[in-house]
C-alpha cells in the first residue's frame, strides 16, 4: 500500500483546501516543496521544488510547513488500521504500508475485492491509495508505484517486465546509469547478462531484482504491538458505595499488575475512570513516588480519590489505565542492593507510599529534597528537587559556617564597612558584641545569568560578617562594597 | 542519653512544641538524634529558607524530605498522615497560626498510633494544650568564641516533670550537645538537674 500524498493529506483532512496546497520542509537552508495535493502536481509542481519558485509558477499555492514526526504516527495509525486485514503488517518507508496478506485475503472475499475494499475505504477517509499485490514485496512495491493493480500468483515475471528500472528500490545513480546502458525495462535488466552488471554496479542492483522476482526472500516484518497497560470492567448494575468501588478497582489493578510484572515496568501514573449510568466519567488520578506494581500497595492510595469521587445515580464501568510507566526491574527481596541514604529497603518502600499519599494532597512535586549545587553563592549552593523524582545525594561541605535559615536580604541602618555597633533589625534594636569577617562572595560573572534571586546578585561583590550580638541572635550581615549599604541574610544556629 | 537534660531527647509517640529565637537549631538537634528520614512540612508561601549548609552541620541533609504545604491545614493533615504511618521517625512541621485543642489532640493520636515523635515549630504563644513538652530556645551571647552555639533552653509546659531550664551548647565534631550550666534563673524549680 502506497500512499502518494500521504502528508498533505493529513494536513488537508484537518482542513481542506480548494485548489494547490503544498507542505514544505526546511532543506539545506531552503524552503523545499515536500508534499503537494492532486492540484499542485496538475499545475506542474513537483517535490523537492524550491518554494520560491514554485510560488512563480503557481501564486496560487497555499503552504504550510511539515510534520514528518506527526507524519510518522498518522503512517503508525494506519499500521494499526491496515492489522484489520492481516496480522503481517510492516511499515515500508516514510509513506508505505506493506501487508502479507497470504491466507488473509479470502476473509475480504478475494485480492481483487480486498484491494477494492482498502482503496475505498481510503478514498472515504481523504487519502490517495495505491496499492500493488504480487508474490513478492519488491513486486508489490514496484506495482503500487508505477502500475497498481494484482500480478497474479507465478507471473511475477511478467508483470514486472514492462515496468521502468526505477521501480527496482535502487537509487538515483544507479538508475540514470542503467539507462544510459540502455537498459530502460526491468526485462532488460533481468536478461542482461549478470557478471558484468555485478562488476559495474555492485551486489545491490541484482538483489533488488532478486528480489522482486523472488528470487531472493524478504520477508515482512511487523512492528512490535507496545504494551497496553489498561485494563476494564464492566458491571451488569451499577454500584455506588465505595466498598464496592474498591473491590472492582482490586481486580483490575491485579490485571494491571500482571501485564506490569510481565514487561518488568512500574506504573509511575494511574488513571481510574468511573463511568456513570448518566454518561459522565468520574476520574481519579494517582500520581505515584516510586514506578510499583504491587496490588497490595497501590490499592489503600486509590482510597483518598474513590471516596471524594460522586458516584451519582451509580457507576458501570471502571476503567484503570497506567498512564505512565517506568522500568522496573525484578528485584531479590532482602538482596544487599540498597539505595543508599533510604535505609533498608522494606523501610524505603514505606516512604515512597506515604510520599504518594502526601503528594495526592499538596502535588508530588511539593514534596522536595536537597541535593548540592557547585555555587558559592549561599542561596545558589544547593538545589531543590522532588524527592519522588531524584535520589539522594550526600557531599555537603560548605568552607566555612552556613547560618540556619536564610532570609531575602533585609536592609538595616549602618554606614562605613565595619559591622555597625548598633543597629535596628525586624524593630528589635541590637547590640553588636563580636565580629567574624569579612568573607567577600562575588557574582558569578561567568554564568550568562545568575539562577539566583536578582535582587541580591545584582549588587555585585558581598562582604559577609558574623555578628554576635549582645541580645543573643547570631546574625549574618553583609555589605555591598559598591553601592554602600548593609542586609541581614541569615541567622545562625 | 543526656541524663542531665530531662526531657531530652523527646519522648517518643508523642507531639512536642518549641517556640522562641531557636526552634530551628532546636529541631536540627532533634533531627540529630536519630538516623532516619526526617520530614519537615513547611508552609509554601514562606520567604525563609531552610539552609541545607547550615543544617549540616547538625545532620546530613541526605535524610530531609520538604513537605511544601500550600495551607495551614494542608500542613496539619500532611503531619497527622505522616505520623500515623510510622514510616518517618521524625515529623517536624512549622505551625503558623494558633493550634486549638482538636489540632493538637488529633496530632498526638497519629503519633501513638504511628510510635513516631512530632515536633512543632511554634510562634510564641500558638501552642496547644495537647502537647507533650513545650519549649523555649533561645540563643544566648557568649563573647568568648564566635562560633558557639550557646542557647538557652527551657521547658515551658511539660506533661510528666517540672519546667527547667538549661543552657546548652552543640559541639560540632562529636555531634553532641553539651550542658554548660544548669539553671541559675528559672522560671520554674530550680531542681539541679543530673
Amino acid at each position: 500500500m502506497w500512499f502518494p500524498r500521504l502528508a498533505s493529506d493529513r494536513v488537508l483532512r484537518a482542513r481542506p483546501v480548494d485548489g494547490p496546497f503544498a507542505l514544505t520542509l526546511r532543506q539545506a537552508n531552503a524552503e523545499r516543496l515536500h508534499c503537494l495535493n492532486a492540484a499542485a502536481e496538475a499545475e506542474g509542481l513537483h517535490r523537492a521544488m524550491a518554494l520560491a519558485d514554485a510560488r512563480a509558477f503557481c501564486p496560487g499555492l497555499l503552504s504550510a510547513p511539515a510534520d514528518p514526526a506527526r507524519e510518522a504516527r498518522f503512517l503508525e495509525t494506519l499500521r494499526r488500521w491496515a492489522l484489520r486485514y492481516c496480522p503481517w503488517v510492516g511499515v515500508d518507508g516514510p509513506d508505505g504500508l506493506v501487508l502479507d496478506v497470504s491466507g488473509a485475503s479470502h476473509l475480504h472475499g478475494g485480492e481483487a475485492a480486498m484491494m477494492r475494499d482498502m482503496e475505498t475505504r481510503a478514498a472515504r477517509a481523504g487519502l490517495a491509495l495505491r496499492c500493488g499485490l504480487a508474490d513478492t514485496r519488491g513486486a508489490a512495491w514496484a506495482l503500487a508505484r508505477h502500475a497498481p493493480g494484482i500480478a497474479p500468483s507465478g507471473e511475477t515475471r511478467a508483470a514486472l517486465g514492462p515496468l521502468p528500472i526505477a521501480a527496482l528500490r535502487l537509487d538515483a545513480g544507479t538508475v540514470i546509469a542503467l539507462q544510459r546502458l540502455g537498459l530502460r525495462h526491468i526485462v532488460d535488466l533481468a536478461a542482461a547478462p549478470r557478471a558484468p552488471l555485478a562488476r559495474r554496479f555492485g551486489r545491490e542492483a541484482l538483489a533488488r531484482l532478486d528480489q522482486a522476482l523472488g528470487h531472493l526472500p524478504e520477508p515482512v516484518t511487523p512492528r512490535k504491538e507496545p504494551p497496553h497497560y489498561a485494563t476494564r470492567l464492566s458491571l451488569p448494575e451499577p454500584i455506588g458505595r465505595s466498598e464496592d468501588v474498591m473491590e472492582g478497582t482490586a481486580r483490575l489493578l491485579a490485571r494491571l499488575c500482571e501485564t506490569l510484572a510481565k514487561h518488568e515496568t512500574g506504573a509511575r501514573r494511574l488513571e481510574l475512570a468511573l463511568r456513570r449510568t448518566d454518561g459522565d466519567d468520574q476520574r481519579v488520578e494517582l500520581r505515584l513516588a516510586a514506578p510499583m506494581r504491587d496490588p497490595a500497595r497501590i490499592l489503600p492510595l486509590f482510597a483518598r480519590g474513590i471516596e471524594a469521587a460522586d458516584a451519582g445515580f451509580g457507576i458501570d464501568q471502571l476503567r484503570l489505565e497506567a498512564t505512565q510507566v517506568d522500568a522496573l526491574p525484578a528485584r531479590q527481596i532482602g538482596g544487599p542492593q540498597r539505595i543508599a541514604g533510604q535505609g533498608d529497603g522494606a523501610g524505603s518502600f514505606g516512604i515512597d507510599d506515604l510520599v504518594t499519599r502526601i503528594g495526592s494532597r499538596i502535588g508530588l512535586d511539593n514534596i522536595q529534597r536537597y541535593l548540592p549545587a557547585d555555587s558559592h553563592l549561599p542561596e545558589c549552593a544547593f538545589n531543590v528537587a522532588p524527592a519522588a523524582f531524584s535520589p539522594p545525594d550526600s557531599g555537603w561541605a560548605p568552607p566555612r559556617p552556613r547560618p540556619l535559615r536564610l532570609f531575602p536580604p533585609e536592609p538595616v541602618t549602618a554606614d562605613g564597612p565595619a559591622p555597625p555597633n548598633r543597629f535596628k533589625w525586624r524593630a528589635m534594636p541590637l547590640e553588636t558584641l563580636a565580629t567574624n569577617g569579612p568573607e567577600r562572595i562575588a557574582p558569578e560573572w561567568w554564568l550568562p545569568e545568575n539562577p539566583g534571586p536578582a535582587a541580591t546578585c545584582h549588587r555585585g561583590a558581598r562582604d559577609y560578617w558574623q555578628v554576635q550580638t549582645r541580645q543573643g541572635r547570631r546574625l549574618w550581615l553583609f555589605h555591598t562594597p559598591q553601592l554602600p549599604a548593609w542586609f541581614v541574610q541569615g541567622e545562625f544556629p | 542519653m543526656y541524663p542531665s537534660l530531662s526531657g531530652f531527647p523527646l519522648r517518643p509517640s508523642r507531639v512536642h512544641e518549641v517556640c522562641g529565637a531557636g526552634a530551628t537549631t532546636f529541631a536540627a538537634i532533634c533531627a540529630a538524634q536519630d538516623s532516619g528520614p526526617v520530614l519537615w512540612v513547611r508552609p509554601a508561601w514562606s520567604v525563609e529558607i531552610l539552609n541545607p549548609q547550615g543544617l549540616c552541620r547538625f545532620f546530613d541533609p541526605a535524610r530531609l524530605l520538604l513537605a511544601q504545604a500550600p495551607s495551614h491545614e494542608d500542613a496539619l493533615a500532611v503531619t497527622e498522615e505522616a505520623l500515623r504511618d510510622g514510616s518517618v521517625p521524625l515529623v517536624i512541621t512549622e505551625i503558623t497560626r494558633p493550634l486549638d485543642l482538636r489540632q493538637g489532640r488529633r496530632l498526638q493520636l497519629a503519633a501513638k498510633a504511628g510510635g513516631t515523635t512530632g515536633l512543632c515549630l511554634i510562634p510564641e504563644g500558638m501552642g496547644s494544650n495537647a502537647a507533650e513538652t513545650r519549649w523555649r530556645v533561645s540563643p544566648c551571647a557568649a563573647p568568648l568564641s564566635m562560633d558557639s552555639t550557646r542557647m538557652r533552653w527551657e521547658i515551658i509546659k511539660n506533661k510528666s516533670g517540672t519546667p527547667e531550664n538549661w543552657e546548652v551548647l552543640w559541639d560540632d565534631t562529636t555531634n553532641r550537645l553539651h550542658v554548660v550550666s544548669p539553671a541559675r534563673v528559672g522560671s520554674g524549680s530550680s531542681g539541679a538537674p543530673g
